[in-house]
């Protein structure tokens, strides 16, 4: 069964057309990176798994787009902030809360009703340690998350993703601002969370598209150009669009 | 363990049961050759096939790994090594069943003096315990034991040097058994050869482990 897949999608922008004829699916626990140079449309796909596109202004979406074999746009019964819970997302820039390093990642609890203290406790540890963090805030889980070092926020804003148990996980570039131990550490965290998390990842950084992925989708100019096992994409991509941009001969 | 390192270590299992299936191959052709069992030269060919597929599996791994994660220094090296060790493994293991098809394509059983007086089963049995050093430097990584490898080679070396001399000699008192004669020389270059391929696997575990590159030096 796919987890994730669009049917001729397109998406406008006003008279923009960022998305053409999508047609794309996407297995329950893998993990699919999407590559292309910038305004290909790579985060605008993304951001239509959990609603995003939706504010912004003078945006059209036509075509399926399906979670679970549902359609999450065409759907009366869909309720956002629900698709939300399903659907957690990470940004390109780590972006904790001015709270607490605990009370960041129990907040998608919370505003969700969720305030049984053990409970909380109990969601909030097996999070930070999903997200490869515990040994490191353990003992200070009351201190703020801004006197966390970069890396460390971006895990703790995984952690918050995590804590309300979504199974689709989207991440926007998320290591691009870190340093290289820390992306390494995120990188092995995809890894790791792709035994339980659907995972989509935008990229420009094409060696970690190979590092972290199961499925690569290339995309130029709003379309999609090849969508395939990640080592046939960088060992023998069929479209010659594709191997100039994996050899960065273009883009 | 990260990604990068789960995958190198499926590779270092992969071409650890290659050893162990080349190894095999060359214990089965000695039974086979001297022992003239023409079952188990059968069951060498057979399984030629497994060692040339498990060659292309350890090849596309190397591949993939070279493309998909940038190894760099050790990791690089290892992965280099591993990709020519596996082309030399193959060549033993071809070595090997080419050894047992003599067995197959020969009429009568070799004759019992010129096995003893070309000394090819010592070849044999130097040649096992060669392959089965170098596997365990690779699995310990030992330079130590791989550099071990260089002297045994000379007994390889020896062997067929004097081979030409032995079997011209035995031809001329045993002037019906030239074609089993011919199959003994060959069996002797591909042993010796095998020699040869035992060394470059032990200078790519010496560049693997210490960066150094042993190729066409003399002095190791």
């Amino acid at each position: 069964m796919n987890k994730i897949e669009t049917k001729n999608l397109n998406l406008y922008y006003g008279t923009f057309h960022a998305l053409k004829g999508i047609t794309m699916s996407v297995k329950a626990n893998t993990v699919t990176a999407l590559i292309g140079p910038s305004g290909c449309g790579k985060s605008t796909y993304l951001r239509l798994f959990n609603r995003m596109n939706d504010l912004i202004p003078g945006v059209k979406i036509e075509g399926d787009v399906l979670l679970d074999e549902k359609d999450i746009y065409n759907n009366k019964g869909m309720r956002i902030d629900e698709l939300r819970k399903k659907v957690g997302m990470v940004f390109q820039k780590p972006n904790p809360f001015p709270k607490s390093i605990f009370e960041n990642v129990a907040y998608g609890l919370r505003v969700n009703g969720m305030n049984h203290a053990s409970f909380v406790e109990e969601r909030v540890e097996t999070s930070l340690k999903q997200a490869a963090l515990w040994d490191e805030v353990k003992d200070k889980l009351k201190k703020s998350a801004f006197a966390l070092s970069g890396g460390q926020q971006q895990r703790l804003c995984i952690a918050r993703a995590l804590a309300i148990e979504p199974s689709v996980l989207l991440m926007d570039e998320p290591a691009s601002a870190l340093d290289p131990i820390s992306t390494a550490k995120i990188e092995d965290l995809i890894y790791e969370l792709k035994n339980k998390y659907t995972i989509i990842i935008v990229t420009h950084n094409m060696q970690q598209a190979g590092r972290v992925s199961d499925k690569t989708a290339f995309f130029y100019l709003g379309d999609l150009i090849e969508y395939n096992d990640t080592n046939i994409i960088f060992t023998n991509p069929t479209d010659p669009k594709t191997q100039s941009y994996v050899t960065g001969r273009f883009g | 363990m990260t990604h990068l390192d789960v995958e190198l270590k499926r590779l270092k299992d992969e071409i650890v049961e290659m050893f162990e299936l080349v190894t095999q191959q060359m214990k089965k052709s000695q039974l086979a050759f001297i022992g003239f069992d023409r079952e188990i030269a059968r069951e060498v060919n057979f399984n030629e096939k497994r060692v040339n597929a498990l060659e292309l599996k350890i090849d596309k791994d190397c591949e993939n790994i070279f493309a998909l994660f940038n190894p760099v220094a050790i990791d690089l090296r290892f992965v280099l090594a591993v990709l020519k060790i596996n082309s030399n493994l193959e060549r033993i293991g071809d070595i090997a069943d080419g050894i047992s098809r003599y067995v197959i394509g020969t009429g009568n059983p070799f004759d019992k003096e010129l096995i003893d007086i070309t000394r090819v089963n010592e070849m044999f049995v130097m040649a096992v315990q060669m392959l089965s050093d170098v596997q365990k430097a690779f699995d310990s990584e030992d330079t130590k034991i791989a550099r071990g490898i260089f002297q045994k080679d000379d007994l390889l070396d020896e062997i067929n040097e004097n081979a030409n001399s032995v079997i011209e000699n035995y031809i001329r008192s045993h002037e019906g058994n030239i074609s089993q004669s011919l199959h003994i020389i060959s069996a002797i270059r591909k042993l010796e050869r095998t020699g040869d391929q035992v060394k470059n696997v032990a200078e790519e575990i010496i560049f693997f482990l210490e960066a150094k590159v042993l190729k066409h030096v003399s002095e190791k």
